[in-house]
């Protein structure tokens, strides 16, 4: 019984402390008078269908909240895609409207849409975003990869206080994590001034206000998201794994790349899928670090929503983004689901 | 296993240096007594003076904090029914639905739900007359909808690594499912309810384009006031409020690490003793 326990490592990790707690609730069990002919019907209350009411209603209060605020929502800006420009609060033409209070009057604008097709920048918006997230998606792991690896080989102690150190930029404020590049990028900021002063160059680079900037910023600020799931997958992988690998005589970076690369690679999906998706729609970043000449189609829509006031069109651009990242969105969660199962099975 | 090669070693100091540098950079700068942010001048906590004299920004702060608390509450209390759903409850007609909503807006581009939920919100204004404009209530409400899915991750992992027998043992000694959930559950999964409560204030804290779609003319929040001084240009100023706000965070995050790991201790020694109890039997 006591191998089963080792408290050393009961913490974090999961696997030793289930069979901790349910020897001390199978002792509280055989203590415990007369329990046997509750047991079941307790169990039938509490999963099987007659408790189905009170169960309902814990369902249905979450539920309801994010069908009202999060899935209505997609609805209306479906809706109002198809409306047009109008002055006037709000801002839109009726869709459907009555007549003379006899018949109904549904009408169907596309000049968003047609905007979309039509103007170039939208599409090279478009196109500029998934390039600049993809490519900044793929320095995020480059970075984070051998840092989650890393962490994962350090000893209990060390690794609790460098997680602490990859989660705590993340709990500091976004705007300001971006604001600190402004003053260390531009032209007669500290990297170039530093750069200067050790007389590298001659006259400062232009960084801030161009991708350069954008990559920093996102790969900054969303390092965390690609650290922490590789980190959970390296640091479940089995080393004994390794070993056998080198023993048989495969050399360290082949067995990376035969071994460890391959088994975490959900840990990859995951992270990558964390920093790519929403660096797509970023607005922040190229706004503060892009600056005018760089487009991303976050910024275009806000533009289009707060500066030029057309919601119908600002819609179009987010209904036109959402069928770009639902692919990316979907199979992210099914690749989550599929991963919690194998984790669930993989425990039992 | 604690070997770690030299490359591993420098990628990883150059990894942290990049996370740190820039807001160790920003705090020095922010004691700068130059105004031109970027030439060292002296040192000098006028920023800090000027900043406490700023009454748009501490309003703003002040609405910020407001905002972050009710909805940080708000959102762990529906986060942790949705955990404890995800975790406990099996399947049901529906769930498929239900967890891709939860995880969704852990990914969606803020600008989107941005812009879908104030699209809500005048939607139903134009329907029941309410929200009557827009303010606080709508910032909390959308700050709620997009911060419960971190609650609902953190309760559901935690709810996942929990022993459910502990739970069934109490149910078999005849409590009701809801006062296991109360005494039982509840208490053990508290460090996870006080992590997601923490996060979502951060989150609520720190977002500005939710906040920028859904706010009203008379609810401006601090995020709102630093980006618009941050356009026009970096300011000692924002370089001092910035360095609060980082090190305001630096703080709690490091004590709330303390207490949960002390938690966590006590909790492993009560088991082992129980285990030796039951040995000795």
């Amino acid at each position: 019984m006591s191998t089963e326990l080792d408290p050393l490592t009961g913490g974090a990790t999961v696997s030793p402390a289930p069979g901790a707690a349910a020897t001390v609730a199978e002792q509280t069990k055989a203590d415990a008078p007369p329990p046997r002919p509750k047991h079941r019907l307790y169990r039938v209350l509490f999963r099987g269908p007659l408790a189905l009411r009170g169960r309902g209603l814990v369902i249905a209060i979450p539920y309801l909240w994010l069908l009202l605020f999060f899935l209505t929502p997609f609805a209306i800006v479906l809706k109002i895609s198809f409306a047009e420009f109008m002055v006037g609060v709000p801002p839109y033409t009726p869709l459907v409207e009555w007549v003379d209070d006899t018949y109904l009057k549904i009408t169907l604008a596309f000049s968003g849409y047609k905007y979309l097709l039509e103007d170039s920048m939208y599409v090279n918006a478009y196109l500029g975003s998934l390039r600049i997230a993809a490519t900044a998606t793929v320095l995020c792991l480059l970075l984070g990869y051998p840092m989650a690896y890393g962490i994962a080989r350090s000893s209990p102690s060390t690794r609790n206080v460098l997680l602490l150190l990859v989660v705590l930029p993340f709990w500091t404020s976004f705007l300001i994590r971006v604001y600190a590049w402004i003053g260390i990028l531009k032209n007669n900021g500290l990297l170039n001034n530093a750069l200067m002063g050790l007389g590298i160059i001659n006259e400062p680079i232009e960084m801030l206000n161009t991708e350069f900037a954008i990559y920093i910023g996102i790969v900054y600020s969303y390092l965390p998201f690609m650290i922490l799931p590789l980190y959970t997958t390296l640091e479940k992988l089995d080393g004994s794994l390794l070993e056998a690998a080198m023993d048989l005589g495969c050399r360290p970076w082949k067995a990376f790349l035969k071994v460890t690369l391959p088994l975490s690679m959900p840990g990859i999906v995951a992270g990558c899928m964390l920093v790519f998706i929403p660096s797509v729609g970023e607005f922040v970043i190229p706004d503060l670090l892009g600056g005018a000449s760089t487009l991303m189609i976050g910024k275009v829509m806000w533009n289009e929503f707060f500066q030029n006031r057309d919601w119908p069109t600002a819609s179009a651009v987010a209904i036109a983004m959402l069928i770009l990242l639902v692919l990316p969105i979907v199979g992210f969660q099914r690749y989550q689901l599929v991963q919690e199962e194998k984790a669930r099975e993989g425990s039992k | 296993m604690s070997k770690r090669s030299p490359f591993l070693i420098s990628c990883m100091a150059f990894g942290f240096a990049f996370l740190y540098v820039p807001l160790l950079l920003l705090m020095i700068y922010s004691f700068n007594d130059s105004k031109l942010v970027t030439v060292w001048g002296g040192f000098s906590t006028r920023w800090y003076g000027e900043l406490f004299q700023d009454d748009q920004i501490l309003g703003a702060a002040r609405t910020s904090l407001v905002i972050a608390a009710m909805s940080a509450t708000l959102s762990t209390i529906l986060g942790t029914i949705c955990g404890l759903v995800l975790a406990r409850f099996g399947r049901f007609r529906g769930r498929t639905l239900f967890s891709g909503m939860i995880t969704a807006p852990l990914v969606m581009p803020e600008v989107i739900t941005g812009l879908s939920i104030l699209l809500l919100f005048v939607a139903l204004e134009q329907l029941i007359g309410w929200p009557e404009g827009r303010g606080m209530t709508t910032i909390t409400i959308a700050h709620v909808t997009f911060t419960m899915a971190y609650v609902t991750i953190i309760i559901q992992s935690r709810l996942g690594q929990m022993d459910e027998s502990i739970e069934e043992a109490a149910m078999d000694l005849g409590a009701r499912p809801l006062k296991v959930f109360f005494l039982i559950t509840l208490p053990i999964i508290a460090p996870a309810l006080l992590s997601g409560w923490l996060l979502s204030f951060t989150l609520s804290l720190d977002d500005l384009v939710i906040a920028s779609f859904t706010a009203g003319p008379s609810s401006t929040t601090l995020p709102m006031v630093v980006f618009s001084s941050v356009r026009l240009g970096v300011t000692p100023k924002i370089n001092a409020l910035a360095t609060l706000l980082v090190s305001a965070a630096a703080f709690c995050i490091v004590i709330a690490a303390i207490i949960m790991r002390r938690a966590e201790r006590e909790r492993e020694r009560a088991i082992a003793k129980a285990m030796a109890e039951q040995e000795q039997m």
